[in-house]
């Protein structure tokens, strides 16, 4: 078993190179009698894909809600870039560059793709609403996320395939200079091809050097995307490990069981992206 | 990554150039643009097609039943008859938008008439400017109270709202006392309703209307086709410009025809302007203001306004209040053509006709889709109902039957619109 790889440097620097962008260090939050989260710790690096997986209950909700401010952890420790931090709600996440996409997606149908990606922080002028700055940023971030499968960004959100709609969703939340972007369930609704375009967005994400955290049922989807996979059990980090030294196998027995005697041979069939 | 790169990169890239030349040939020709307009009516966005359609419908059954319906007399009666509906419909338009009802307007708009007229009264004797004032204020603090019930301790809009419609008729039964009535003596409230302008000023007041739209319509569109915005083709921009002027010009010729049986009648009633700048203030807010966006965004998807850090009761108690405050311009216009109030007024009966004329217009009950317009054009459809059917002498039993039915098919014709709809609205 392997614990902890990313254990090599527990004291945060400075230094840009080798630090996260987010250190979470012995996070725990319960409820009443129930621990939700006992002592978790985990490194989210910029330019990766990191994985959350595990069974139901694992935790992976409370995780992500105390990363984004949702849930305030019971004790816990957290560093931005290096610097110790404390979220207390979402806007001080989203002020820190936290971005989260839940799986409803929070969009209003009849609104359309620039008012849904703006809603809550339009530009405004003397007049009115600044529609040609809005429609122009929301256009860009589209097209530099290659989201080009819309007719038009005047288009209502009712009328986008759940694909269509859950890129809105990442785009919204890219739009504010996020760094970090969590992705709850982020495929679940959809069917082949419409995976396939959100994955893919989420590979271009990481590449443009956003921390890309998605918490999945898939393991198709985690292994196909991710470059680093964490392991929740009973509320507890049981594993954090590169893609390339797991396979699904390994995976199910970590979420199970909490650990497993295999070792991932080189690359087998379905581990590959 | 920073906005500026992001830009760069979306510049740069050979996506992002496909993308654009491939949106610039579906839109920007007057065809590109009609075939985006005919995909959005399938798809269910019919907006106020049906009511036009409607109203088309019920013109040439009146006509060829009874040929006075579309003389220029019976037209202006008809439009003056529509304005209470379409003001008090403008109101409920805002309360639909949240997804909520206000059933209170009726007898919000007979306590503004009520204030207006006490006031007014000779021997209280305001100005009749400070009187109108006075009963908009009271009608703004109603909707502020009710909004503030609604959204703060959380309570339903149609409960609140319905003991509204009891309370205010209490109140305003009260005020008329023994009386039961109060007279207007003043001739510019009695005007407001029932006097016209000259020919010439009507013809000023639609040519500055008409410049200013055309001015602001031509510069927005041009201003999106030079940015590379979605925007539709600069024939496109002159045809709703020659259109706008076309409307105005029937509107302007219609009421300067003589009207009158005994006396010579003419020019454009002042309830009409007064309507239609309600109208135009009402379409502004909803269209080009934040606070419009967010009735929107509340009503579409109250969760999703909420996480976006969007103050969701202040929004909703200014809706409020923009419904009641739009009651009361609809009372004073009330008790202006009636010359008097009294407790003959039945708020029951025009709050459930401003509902019915906002969702005959397209207005959706379960939130999110509407516009003031809508209102407007549905109180139109109601009185010409009333009007034609009163042309044919039928009674008010068949009046009711009829609007009834109208209704009913206004609602199915937006439940089999939003049928076409992807799935998963």
């Amino acid at each position: 078993m392997q614990t902890m790889t990313d254990h090599d440097d527990v004291a945060p620097r400075a230094a840009a190179g080798d630090v996260p962008l987010l250190r979470l260090r012995g996070v725990s939050k319960h409820f009443g009698p129930v621990e939700a989260l006992t002592g978790v710790d985990l490194d989210i690096p910029a330019g990766m894909v990191t994985a959350l997986v595990g069974d139901n209950g694992a935790g992976k909700s409370s995780f992500i809600k105390c990363i984004s401010g949702i849930y305030v952890p019971d004790s816990g420790e957290m560093w931005w870039e290096g610097s110790p931090v404390h979220v207390r709600t979402p806007s001080e996440a989203a002020t820190l560059g936290i971005q989260t996409v839940y799986q409803d997606l929070a969009l209003c149908d009849n609104l359309d793709i620039v008012q849904n990606m703006f809603l809550g922080r339009e530009r405004l002028r003397r007049t009115g609403l600044d529609e040609v700055s809005m429609e122009n940023a929301a256009r860009e971030t589209l097209t530099s996320l290659a989201v080009t499968t819309v007719r038009s960004v005047r288009q209502q959100v009712a009328s986008l395939s759940g694909g269509q709609r859950q890129s809105v969703a990442i785009a919204k939340a890219v739009l504010w200079n996020s760094k970090l972007v969590i992705m709850d369930e982020p495929t679940a609704a959809l069917g082949v091809a419409q995976t396939t375009m959100v994955l893919d967005l989420v590979r271009r994400l990481a590449d443009r050097g956003h921390a890309v955290m998605i918490v999945s049922h898939n393991l198709n989807d985690v292994f196909q995307v991710a470059d680093r996979i964490a392991v929740l059990r009973h509320g507890r980090m049981v594993d954090v490990r590169p893609v390339a030294q797991s396979d699904r196998q390994i995976v199910v027995d970590l979420m199970t069981s909490g650990s497993s005697t295999r070792t991932a041979g080189p690359r087998e069939s379905e581990a590959g992206r | 990554m920073t906005k500026s790169q992001v830009a760069a990169s979306a510049r740069s890239g050979p996506v992002a150039d496909a993308d654009a030349s491939e949106g610039e040939t579906s839109v920007g020709t007057v065809g590109g643009y009609l075939r985006a307009s005919v995909v959005r009516i399938r798809g269910g966005e019919t907006g106020v097609l049906p009511v036009v359609g409607g109203l088309i419908l019920v013109s040439v059954l009146f006509q060829s039943l009874n040929g006075h319906f579309l003389t220029a007399g019976n037209l202006v009666n008809l439009l003056v008859q529509a304005a209470v509906f379409s003001l008090l419909a403008m109101g409920e338009v805002f309360a639909l938008l949240l997804g909520e009802i206000d059933l209170s307007i009726g007898f919000v708009a007979g306590l503004s008439a009520v204030v207006m007229a006490e006031l007014a009264r000779p021997t209280v004797g305001w100005p009749w400017w400070a009187a109108i004032g006075a009963a908009l204020a009271a009608s703004a603090v109603i909707g502020l109270v009710q909004g503030t019930m609604i959204t703060r301790i959380g309570l339903p809009s149609f409960v609140v709202t319905l003991a509204g419609l009891l309370f205010w008729q209490g109140v305003m039964l009260w005020i008329l006392g023994s009386g039961g009535s109060i007279l207007i003596q003043d001739n510019t409230i009695n005007d407001l309703a029932s006097g016209t302008l000259t020919k010439a000023a009507g013809w000023g007041v639609m040519l500055v209307v008409v410049v200013v739209f055309a001015g602001l319509t031509w510069r927005r569109d041009a201003h999106r086709r030079a940015s590379g915005l979605v925007a539709p083709p600069p024939a496109l921009t002159i045809a709703k410009i020659v259109g706008a002027l076309l409307g105005g010009v029937a509107l302007v010729l219609l009421t300067n025809a003589d009207r009158g049986i005994l006396v010579p009648v003419y020019g454009l009633p002042w309830v009409l302007v007064l309507v239609f700048a309600v109208l135009a203030v009402w379409t502004y807010v909803l269209g080009r203001r934040r606070f419009g966006l967010y009735v929107y965004a509340i009503g579409g998807n109250a969760e999703a306004a909420r996480r976006a850090g969007i103050h969701l009761p202040r929004v909703r108690t200014l809706a409020f209040m923009c419904t009641s405050l739009t009651a009361g311009i609809g009372g004073v216009v009330y008790a202006s053509r009636l010359r008097s109030i009294s407790t003959a007024l039945d708020g029951g009966t025009l709050v459930l006709y401003s509902v019915a004329a906002a969702v005959i217009g397209g207005t959706s009950l379960f939130g999110g889709r509407g516009k003031a317009l809508h209102g407007v054009l549905g109180g139109i459809v109601i009185a010409a109902i009333d009007n034609g059917m009163g042309l044919l002498g039928f009674s008010a039993a068949a009046k009711y039957v009829v609007t009834a039915l109208v209704l009913l098919v206004a609602v199915t014709i937006d439940a089999v619109a939003r049928r076409n709809r992807p799935a998963g609205t």
